[in-house]
């Protein structure tokens, strides 16, 4: 229900979107030989990764595993030591978006401006990227709030503001960081549907960073799981899950089996039980 | 915090502590018959306020022109200041210790000095006014500018915000509850400089300020009138504080901007 309604809120941003909406619109990402460190500590070390264009991944690991700087580092907020990043098909990386563990807004901005913040810094004139700004906050189903300063909205929104402020951009690699892990079990899950849906109709590839299982099977086509300093990937696991994913998916045997694998695969790896 | 007019529990327990000690004060100096000279009675300073009140008055306005101007040139110096130091580390390190000395330099060994530069008057008065309120707006201000949120800092990298773009639709935003934490010192600050500012270069050109008023009156033995006029200076302090409270809650409230505590 909500993936169709956002599919038609993106479709309806013009044609740019709708060709987006097509397999291979995403960016694919070359990881090789990835490494890292924070003086002696290897966050990051001899990591090969490849997420061919359009994949949800999903990034799964305990505190500290380097899942953050991972992420920092295909953001390009942070250069590795060794190794090379490769975005193939937006070689300048452009058309990445991040959204961040916190909502990180501006808050002597209200929700529009926050929203348009990328536009704006990006040089487009303030009637269009305002116009922009009020079909995501519409996508995001936040139109009663735009006017409103952050202060006055409760975590669960100012998390959709923030992912409306990524996605403004029309970005081809989403980058999350733990975007939801704040918030109330319900709000998640909303949020989680919410995602699911932009994901199906803008088609871009995601990587998602979390430290829940669940979150992880039930929105990606992938889960990789890295081990702490520096200690590479441990696993990585298709999700073939049927999509739309909804409140079914959650109880159905497919998705069950996918979490126990995790499980069993982590204990397996960490007998200590590092994940929760 | 809404600006509603404070509630009986607010302002009752200070109104009472005040009018219970003025009492024990003035029935312990009557018992003890300390000489007025020493030490007046409260009722005898309440009496100075009254039949001086005029020239207490024209006082307290020359004192706060100067403390204005003092606080004003503050603000406006201490943010530029500031912003020239957070350009980098090494502009930092070679001139924040220069900002230190405003800080720690004995102002009443300096202002001397500002008279032979600056000559008997009120521009001496505010250069003391300044020196000695500058320091905690270059502070804070410095201290703001140098904490925006890393993610926000980050936020701008990403969409490849310059320098110029980031500091002015950034860092200088998230700086001015710094600002305004570091304008709430000063404000204190800048009415005790234009005291002492007096105290070594009024002119007496308008009938000289609150300074002026308890130098002269100590010279006259007139107690009673120091009393009175220090008492005015505290008040000239506590209602400079109160207006940059309410300049600075209206900001906050416009800006929806977080109280800074210090």
């Amino acid at each position: 229900m909500i993936a169709t309604t956002l599919t038609d809120g993106l479709t309806a941003l013009g044609p740019a979107s709708r060709a987006a909406g097509a397999a291979g619109a995403g960016v694919a990402v070359r990881l090789q030989g990835l490494g890292r460190r924070f003086g002696a500590m290897a966050v990051v070390a001899d990591l090969d990764l490849e997420i061919p264009p359009g994949q949800f991944l999903a990034l799964l690991g305990p505190s500290g595993c380097g899942k953050t700087t991972l992420l920092r580092l295909i953001a390009g907020l942070d250069t590795p030591d060794r190794g090379s990043i490769r975005l193939e098909g937006d070689p300048e990386g452009r058309s990445r978006a991040y959204v961040f563990q916190d909502a990180c807004l501006l808050p002597w901005r209200r929700v529009l401006d926050n929203v348009a913040l990328p536009l704006e810094l990006g040089g487009v004139p303030k009637a269009e990227r305002r116009e922009q700004a009020r079909r995501l906050i519409q996508l995001v189903g936040l139109e009663a709030a735009s006017e409103r300063y952050p202060d006055e909205l409760s975590g669960g929104m100012k998390m959709r503001v923030s992912l409306a402020r990524a996605l403004i951009t029309r970005p081809r690699l989403l980058l999350l960081d733990e975007p939801f892990a704040a918030l109330d079990d319900f709000t998640r899950q909303h949020l989680d549907d919410h995602l699911q849906g932009l994901f199906l109709a803008h088609g871009m590839t995601v990587v998602f960073v979390t430290h829940s299982m669940a979150e992880a099977v039930y929105l990606a086509d992938r889960v990789v799981m890295l081990a702490p300093q520096g200690g590479g990937l441990v696993l990585d696991q298709r999700v073939d899950l049927p999509r739309p994913r909804d409140q079914d998916t959650r109880v159905s045997p497919g998705y069950a089996a996918h979490i126990h694998d995790l499980a069993t695969a982590l204990a397996r790896w960490a007998p200590g039980g590092v994940v929760a | 915090m809404p600006l509603t007019p404070p509630r009986l529990a607010t302002w009752l327990p200070p109104v009472l502590s005040f009018a219970i000690l003025t009492l024990v004060m003035e029935l312990g100096l009557w018992v003890l018959a300390v000489p007025d000279y020493l030490l007046p009675r409260p009722s005898q300073v309440f009496i100075a306020l009254y039949v001086n009140s005029a020239e207490l008055g024209r006082s307290i306005l020359q004192t706060s022109i100067a403390a204005s101007a003092g606080l004003l040139a503050s603000a406006l110096l201490g943010v530029l200041v500031a912003l020239a130091l957070s350009i980098n580390d090494g502009i930092r390190r070679a001139f924040y210790p220069y900002a230190v000395f405003f800080q720690t330099v004995p102002i009443v060994a300096i202002a001397p000095l500002l008279v032979i530069w600056f000559g008997y008057g009120l521009r001496t008065i505010i250069a003391v006014s300044f020196i000695v309120s500058v320091f905690p707006i270059i502070a804070n201000t410095l201290s703001g500018l140098l904490s925006t949120d890393p993610a926000l800092r980050d936020l701008f990298r990403l969409h490849r915000a310059g320098t110029w773009t980031t500091l002015l639709k950034l860092r200088i935003p998230a700086a001015v509850p710094h600002f305004l934490t570091g304008l709430r010192i000063a404000s204190g600050l800048a009415v005790i400089g234009a005291i002492v500012g007096e105290f070594v270069a009024d002119d007496y050109s308008q009938g000289g300020g609150i300074g002026t008023l308890v130098l002269v009156s100590i010279k006259e033995l007139k107690t009673d009138k120091v009393f009175a006029a220090v008492l005015m200076a505290s008040l000239l302090g506590l209602v400079f504080f109160a207006l940059v409270n309410l300049i600075s809650r209206f900001t906050r409230r416009h800006w929806h901007i977080a109280e800074t505590r210090e």
